[in-house]
């Protein structure tokens, strides 16, 4: 299988996507059924031709084809083979073949389940995907292409770096790219409306489970590399506002504001044109992630090795996507006020807050990021944002909106009723005070650990007693609908993720020990032993394995083996022991023997003891389940009358011309 | 060329095998406190060389000296403030993770603020002009008859 | 109008990224300005690389301009920018000081006997702790220090020919230009 052939199916895929662009836009537009007929297939053909690409890529790593460049660059002949097929998006070319197998996965599915839609309609959606891939099928072919020859071949390759090679990490990319690639759809709906001039009413409703299925692939995708940052690292840390952390973190602020904005407007009629700007921005960010990662413009570990031309063209993709939707918005979006009315204590009014809230917060991410480049612009001197920044302001932003959760599903459409918040407010603010004044004795007072547990309290309080409220009030078979059921399952996810965070936040203890075996240190209330270093190999590293025991009050609770691993290119990689727990975790790493040339005697270790860190992906996870639970609810499956609904109201509108060969 | 060259450069700095410095350290700390200040500060401030890292977190030969040197200055009684003055006079506000909030970053500190407050005018603004249009209209329940 | 504010935000946006990427090809993304350009170097003793009982100091080398070049036989582009230093060391006009850092003094010595050593003069920091003082953070780096001991040019990264010719021989023509 040559990869000449991967090139040859690219340049196919490609043609096949400008067919599966330009056609139908045309169609749509001329009322012409056999050019808008063309999406579907086209689609379809692309997908094969870029699954045959990756597919090749992927042989090419797996029977070690150093003749590829990009091979010999990400692999060796040690590598084992899971390792190798998470190679293929190890670096710059794959992950952008990654990239567009994964957008035109969510084609196809798009295309298979829009049959229902209207045509019109529908044809747009597939046409403006086809309008993505076309950017970056040509930005691969033009300036990325991951089949180039390296002749004469290598007899080895070089090495996938070895922070890479990790569970975590033929997991994280594929999860984070379903997400932001799955914002196109949600962005595509949006474009085509805006085309039509928002014919169809119901097309936020048609949006909204892709839109949530999309938005819980980013935040699992974000969990996972937070997860996997904590485990492989070494540091302990889980989340560092890194400038590519921030550029996933950004289109998920919007995301957020995106699904309870698509809300609003599916069930109100109200805020179309935010609706429509939001889902804008969210792709947006999603592309402007892909840019800052691979333009060289900001300085990041994450970042893959740039090249101004490559900067050059992403670039020139955004301007005309973004700015081209942009343009669209302000010349086509809803000028008039539409939908239902509210009041000022309405729940039309608290999604509005929580919206303006993640906004600002998306923005202020945003700022911070690029101001290291603004710095420069503005020949301010080379200014470094960092934790210390964005970890002051973005608590600050979130209050409110903590604050503010439990009322949401309390207040009515249209007009708050006073008593009811009232009471929710007096129930769940006692619940959350008592419980902060006991957990006050047992954080020796910490503040953060505090507002931690009050928090929790507060968030899942409230989303207990709307669920009581809705078993009480409701029949059975109509108590939570699948998008209710979504909305407490991600707000409790919220809750448990802020007692994560607070909490290990304050009560977690960190210290770098020299212990020799058999020496002990006491954190938190276990004993850790350290019992000495010995050399172990694995399938292409060897290591130093250190063996650490830890008891809690004399009983044995794990023996940790944590590594100093040496990779075949003189890579060395620090593997940490992490014994996981539902309420705490351990975490040893080694450090350097005090004598270099004797590692079975004393060492330097750094221990750590980080109470209900666990939480933190376990509310993301909590999250991400509440946004695939809320996009099953039978009322987004589109029955046939949506059609015919569309036809209606086309006939009166929109003279669709049937032209038959 | 450059850009090989900035690899290698980078390359030597990930990977030096000969002067490979560990960012774990067990230094001779006072008490737990001095030690909890130590580690606020070295996370505060940025590894000169490194690609966005912290004191704290890296490995390069020049982190491992400034942790020393930080070590020795806090052990000699200098301030926090100090410390980070000595840091920016020879290597520039760039190893400050915290901004100083100086005419030059009024941009970044008030930005937000600036944000949040123009959003909030909007939205204030949205809200009066729905809640003046029709009135009691307002309690009709959504289509599936539960207000939901 | 105010459906216009995205569109016109997004576009400035998107002139800050393309002055972002011009930047980057006429800087080292990497290289920190110095703050202590047009600054005293800071005062200094330390020992010659090839008699270490015999100090080198600050105040011993004023009156005279000089290259402070810091280098080490760890230091793979050290490799690269020797020639280059070797070639244009004599055409510069200035003492070449050899600032060897952190440095095991036999390895500094094996590594100059086999590239060849251009320097006038040759002082070692071992530990590192004077470097700090410089703002040094890595090799090669390179100094030009005038008479009275002020640091008026500084380079991170090896000193090509490129380099050479384009800022360090107008910077030291400047410097010599306003000497007395």
């Amino acid at each position: 299988m040559t990869p000449e052939l991967g090139q040859l199916a690219l340049i196919l895929a490609m043609l096949l996507a400008l067919a599966q662009s330009v056609l139908p836009l045309v169609g749509a537009w001329r009322g012409n059924r056999a050019l808008m007929a063309v999406a579907r297939p086209a689609a379809a053909g692309q997908a094969v031709f870029v699954a045959m690409a990756f597919g090749i890529l992927a042989w090419a790593f797996l029977r070690f084809d150093f003749s590829v460049q990009y091979v010999a660059d990400n692999s060796n002949l040690a590598l084992p083979w899971y390792y190798r097929i998470a190679a293929v998006w190890g670096a710059h070319e794959g992950s952008l073949l990654l990239w567009i197998l994964i957008l035109n996965v969510w084609t196809v599915a798009l295309a298979a389940f829009s049959q229902k839609l209207p045509e019109v309609f529908a044809s747009r959606v597939i046409a403006v995907m086809g309008l993505i891939a076309v950017g970056f099928l040509a930005f691969i072919i033009f300036t990325s292409n991951p089949f180039g020859r390296l002749l004469p071949m290598p007899g080895d390759g070089a090495d996938l770096n070895p922070v890479l090679q990790d569970p975590g990490m033929t997991f994280h990319p594929p999860m984070l790219y379903m997400g932001y690639v799955g914002f196109s759809v949600a962005f595509a709906f949006s474009i085509a409306a805006l085309l039509g001039g928002e014919l169809e009413q119901a097309w936020v409703r048609w949006a909204r489970p892709w839109t949530n299925v999309a938005w819980a692939f980013l935040t699992c995708g974000i969990v996972a590399g937070s997860w996997w940052a904590y485990a492989e690292l070494g540091w302990g840390g889980w989340w560092f506002w890194d400038p590519v952390e921030n550029a996933s973190f950004m289109p998920w602020l919007v995301g957020v504001a995106l699904i309870h904005a698509q809300a609003v407007t599916e069930k109100r009629g109200s805020l179309r044109a935010w609706t429509i700007l939001l889902s804008i921005f969210a792709f947006s960010l999603s592309l402007l992630g892909t840019f800052l990662v691979r333009s060289g413009v900001l300085t990041s570990v994450h970042a893959f090795a740039s090249d101004p031309r490559r900067g050059v063209f992403i670039l020139a993709f955004l301007t005309i996507v973004v700015g081209g939707s942009l343009l669209l918005y302000a010349l086509r979006a809803p000028k008039v006020l539409g939908g239902k009315p509210f009041k000022v204590v309405s729940r039309e009014t608290a999604l509005l807050i929580s919206n303006l809230m993640f906004a600002v917060a998306a923005a202020m991410v945003l700022l911070g990021t690029l101001f290291p480049l603004i710095g420069d612009a503005l020949n301010l001197g080379r200014i470094s944002v960092g934790p210390p920044y964005f970890g002051f302001l973005f608590p600050l932003l979130m209050l409110p909106v903590v604050l503010l959760l439990p009322f949401g599903p309390f207040l009515r459409w249209g007009k708050g009723d006073a008593p009811v918040l009232k009471q929710l407010l007096l129930r769940a603010g006692i619940a959350a005070a008592a419980c902060a004044i006991v957990a006050a004795f047992f954080v020796d007072g910490q503040p953060k650990a505090i507002a931690g547990v009050a928090a929790l309290v507060w968030l899942t309080v409230g989303v207990l007693l709307y669920a009581l409220k809705r078993w009480r009030e409701m029949p059975r078979g109509r108590r939570y609908p699948a998008e209710m059921a979504g909305m407490l399952l991600a707000h409790l996810g919220v809750g448990v993720f802020v007692a994560g965070v607070l909490l290990s936040e304050s009560l977690s203890v960190t210290r770098d020990v020299r212990m020799a075996p058999g020496e002990t240190q006491h954190i938190g209330n276990y004993d850790f032993r350290f019992d000495g270093v010995h050399h172990t190999t694995g399938p292409n590293w060897t290591a130093d394995q250190g063996v650490v025991t830890v008891t809690r009050n004399g009983s044995e609770t794990t023996v940790m083996h944590p590594q100093k691993r040496t990779y075949p290119r003189g890579q060395v990689q620090t593997e940490s022991a992490v014994d996981a727990g539902v309420t705490r975790d351990l975490y040893v790493a080694l450090g350097e023997p005090m004598d270099a040339n004797d590692i079975e005697g004393a060492w330097a270790l750094r221990l750590y003891y980080k109470p209900f860190i666990r939480w933190i992906w376990a509310g993301g996870l909590l999250m991400m389940l509440g946004g695939l639970v809320c996009a099953t609810d039978k009322r987004f499956r589109i029955k046939r009358s949506a059609k015919a609904e569309a036809g209606a109201e086309a006939a009166d509108g929109l003279q669709i011309q049937e032209t038959r060969a | 060329m450059r850009l090989l060259l900035q690899m290698l450069f980078v390359a030597l700095l990930t990977f030096a095998g000969v002067a490979h410095a560990q960012a774990i350290e067990p230094m001779p700390f006072k008490d737990h406190a001095q030690e909890l200040r130590f580690q606020h500060l070295t996370h505060q401030l940025r590894c000169p060389m490194c690609q966005n890292e912290t004191l704290a977190d890296s490995n390069a030969p020049i982190a491992r000296d400034l942790r020393n040197q930080i070590f020795r200055m806090m052990q000699q009684g200098k301030s926090d403030e100090e410390i980070k003055q000595y840091l920016v006079a020879r290597y520039s506000r760039f190893v400050l993770y915290d901004p100083p909030l100086t005419p030059g970053t009024w941009l970044l500190w008030f930005g937000p603020l600036l944000i949040l407050l123009g959003g909030a005018g909007v939205v204030l603004v949205a809200i009066r002009k729905r809640s003046r249009i029709g009135s009691t209209a307002t309690e009709a329940p959504t289509d599936n008859g539960d207000d939901w | 109008m105010s459906r216009l504010l995205p569109f016109i935000g997004f576009m400035l946006l998107v002139g800050l990224f393309g002055f972002g990427i011009w930047w980057n090809t006429q800087h080292d993304p990497n290289a920190i300005p110095s703050p202590l350009l047009d600054k005293p170097a800071p005062t200094f003793n330390l020992p010659q690389l090839y008699e270490p009982t015999r100090m080198v100091s600050k105040a011993d080398l004023l009156g005279k301009p000089y290259l402070l070049n810091v280098f080490a036989s760890w230091c793979i582009e050290c490799g690269v920018e020797h020639p280059v230093l070797t070639a244009e060391g004599p055409t510069l006009g200035v003492q070449l000081v050899g600032y060897n850092y952190k440095d095991a003094p036999d390895d500094a010595k094996g590594w100059l006997a086999k590239h060849g050593n251009p320097y006038d003069l040759l002082i070692a920091d071992e530990p590192g702790h004077t470097a700090i003082d410089f703002g040094v953070y890595g090799a090669p780096e390179s100094f030009l220090i005038d008479a009275k001991g002020v640091i008026r040019y500084k380079h991170i990264g090896p000193l090509t020919p490129d380099v050479v010719a384009k800022e360090l021989k107008p910077a030291i023509a400047a410097m010599l230009k306003e000497a007395p």
